[in-house]
């Protein structure tokens, strides 16, 4: 970067182990920070919000479930969204039965609930991984759809079985304009990953690490496979299904039974193998790319005076997703993620050769 | 003795279930007899796809996720080009742009990724999926065509002695049902007796012996993908001519999953048995006993068709993981 850490020593295991050792990056972090509270809200447009930010937080959201899951514990997983859609109902069925309750208290029991149906369907990985992993959870992707398309319990007894629900008020503030949302859902994401931050580096993270990296030595070594999975997968579940609960009121507002289908599981692992499997930091990168290159697609074309139709500007982004899929597997298995801790180790060198 | 206690167990329940309807009277024997044969035709075009899955998987160890969207490009392929010129010319062109893909997908995604885990290749091939999907659709369109391999779609009427209103059957779902054979038959001779084929299987058996035996591994892949890609060339067209060419075929391939772990990854006559058990197990399931799980639990409609599969698979995966025929490599945790 443009700043040396020269001078900089760590001198008790406290400094050593902060989560932003060097001054200028916890600056650096306190100034993004305050710009998206405070920046953002005044440059943004109601549209922007919309189709970008907003989704881009809650998926950036859903993606670190998925990817403490899969990049961090390294059991596969293409049924994620159905554990967003068991947060989204679970919500909406403690807001419909449960008088007066606070939003951000049915948030945490969504996903409570969540992770009590991961764990249930995470009970495979202790026999089978990989591929067999991969058919476990499209089991309950295609049983959950179905669960909640076909229940009538689920979506409140509507005839169109499709939900929708009332502006969220949270302590008598409403949530009723695109940048009021942006801003609670900036709170929920943030208190969250820093969450997140703090587990992967704590007993349970490394945990999980060591059963990705060869689960028979991690055995050997002391640690539980089946307490590893089953957090893994409970933990990953929770952020998903609270991801999921987030979607539904926030984003979408009203959705049709098949609103969290396995496109939405697709995508959520194409975001974290572009952003980065294992990285935090990965997730957002790969969230904002899924959800702004469609949108992305859509605009540039229309500028440059080529608009393209509905279709084509769809099938083009799944062209693209689909290469860079496979252009980062083979290339850089570590995706953006990696590529920034390049460019930031290269910076903190330039203009000097070493 | 123990290790089968589950199984047979589950076999059981699925035999029980199955004979349910018909011993309990629910349904007349002919109706039932109806959906039996639609569970079947069903299950040939599911075996068909779940072929190309098993080839791919034996030779290369790849858990081609893309064989759906293989099936979808050939068949658009072929029925876009039999707009121009006859079928058989189509057909021919359609194997021709399978073998280049194959080709191609070899160049660009395997041999780089060559030695990785096998869920990264998973991955890989559901971008290779996700790109088939956009490119066929770019390239051939995206709305419903027709293939239209001549075949009388009237229903026959047989047995009408034996079941009192006796029982229909479709004469393409016969077709397919012959098609699906003839080309088990095809491959199995292939497989046996031809050098390629031995060298398939080597290479099936064991990578780096048959590498050290100077088998190229490379030009194998290429053929097996090929191979894959001809299967995905006749699976579209049944398909096609049944369902009309769409992009849902992409997605109903994803049913071929469960069929490959019900028949064991490694086992063409799994693929085959599979489909069929899959295919009538969710048709019964869907008819028989959709109607009374919606009454018992007052559902808002059936279609647990569209999660049979998948559950009856994820059963079998606890207490069977190497599925019905496949060899026992599954890493135990």
């Amino acid at each position: 970067m443009f700043y040396r850490e020269n001078g900089q020593f760590k001198s008790s295991y406290r400094q050593d182990e902060a989560l932003l050792p060097i001054l200028q990056d916890r600056i650096f972090m306190l100034a993004l920070l305050a710009f998206a509270v405070v920046g953002v809200p005044f440059l943004a447009s109601d549209y922007l919000f919309l189709s970008i930010i907003n989704p881009f937080l809650i998926m950036a959201l859903a993606a670190l479930g998925l990817n403490l899951l899969v990049g961090y514990c390294g059991q596969i997983s293409i049924g994620h969204a159905a554990f967003m859609s068991v947060g989204a109902y679970a919500a909406y069925n403690l807001m419909l039965r449960v008088p007066n309750l606070n939003f951000l208290v049915a948030l945490v029991l969504a996903g409570l609930i969540a992770a009590a149906v991961g764990i249930l369907f995470g009970m495979p990985s202790l026999r089978i991984k990989g591929l067999y992993l991969a058919v476990a959870t499209l089991a309950a992707q295609f049983f959950i759809d179905w669960l909640f398309a076909r229940v009538k319990w689920f979506t409140g007894y509507e005839s169109s079985g499709s939900v929708s629900t009332p502006v969220l008020s949270l302590f008598g503030w409403p949530l009723d304009s695109p940048a009021r949302k942006y801003l609670f859902l900036l709170a929920v994401v943030a208190v969250f990953t820093l969450l997140a931050k703090n587990l992967v580096r704590g007993h349970i993270g490394r945990a999980w690490m060591a059963i990705r990296d060869m689960d028979v030595a991690a055995e050997v070594i002391g640690i539980r496979p089946v307490y590893a999975k089953l957090t893994a997968f409970a933990v990953s579940s929770f952020y998903v299904g609270v991801a999921g609960a987030l979607w539904g009121f926030v984003y979408l507002g009203s959705w049709e039974p098949l609103a969290f289908n396995i496109t939405v599981s697709l995508n959520l692992l194409f975001m974290i193998i572009i952003g980065g499997m294992g990285s935090i930091l990965g997730s957002f990168f790969g969230a904002l790319f899924i959800v702004a290159l469609p949108i992305v697609l859509d605009r540039v074309p229309a500028w440059l005076g080529a608009p393209l139709s509905t279709a084509t500007a769809s099938h083009l982004a799944s062209m693209i997703f689909g290469a860079l899929i496979v252009f980062f597997l083979i290339v850089e298995p570590h995706g953006l993620a990696r590529l920034w801790a390049i460019g930031k180790e290269k910076l903190r060198l330039w203009p000097f050769p070493h | 003795m123990k290790r089968h206690l589950p199984v047979m167990i589950l076999c059981t329940a699925l035999v029980a279930g199955l004979a349910a309807p018909l011993a309990t009277g629910a349904s007349a024997p002919g109706f039932y007899m109806e959906v039996l044969f639609g569970g079947l035709a069903a299950g040939v075009l599911y075996s068909l796809v779940a072929l190309g899955f098993v080839l791919i998987f034996k030779a290369s160890g790849v858990f081609n996720f893309a064989q759906g969207s293989m099936v979808l490009f050939a068949a658009l392929s072929v029925a876009r080009m039999a707009e121009v010129m006859p079928l058989w010319l189509a057909a021919m062109l359609g194997v021709g742009v399978m073998v280049l893909l194959a080709i191609l997908i070899e160049r660009l995604v395997l041999r780089p990724l060559v030695n990785q885990e096998g869920v990264v290749l998973l991955m890989a091939t559901l971008g290779v999926s996700y790109f088939l999907d956009g490119f066929g659709q770019s390239v051939w369109g995206s709305d419903i065509y027709e293939i239209n391999l001549g075949l009388p779609k009237a229903p026959v009427m047989i047995l009408g002695n034996l079941f009192k209103g006796g029982i229909l059957i479709n004469k393409d779902d016969v077709a397919a049902a012959v098609v699906a054979l003839l080309l088990v038959t095809a491959l199995a001779l292939f497989f046996q007796k031809t050098a390629t084929g031995r060298a398939l299987r080597a290479v099936a058996d064991d990578h780096q012996a048959a590498q050290s035996i100077g088998i190229p591994l490379n030009r194998i892949w290429v053929i097996v993908w090929s191979v894959a890609g001809i299967v995905a060339v006749v699976a579209g067209m049944v398909w096609g001519s049944k369902l009309g060419v769409q992009f849902s075929i992409s997605q109903v391939a994803l049913k071929a999953l469960p069929v490959v772990i019900l028949g064991g990854f490694t086992s063409i006559p799994g693929a085959i048995l599979g489909g069929l058990i899959i295919g009538v197990g969710e048709k019964m399931a869907e008819i028989f006993l959709g109607p009374l799980m919606v009454r018992t639990f007052d559902l808002a409609g059936g279609g647990i068709e569209n999660w049979f599969a998948y559950v009856l698979a994820l059963l079998f995966l606890l207490v069977r993981p190497e599925g019905l025929f496949g060899e026992r490599i599954i890493d135990r945790v």
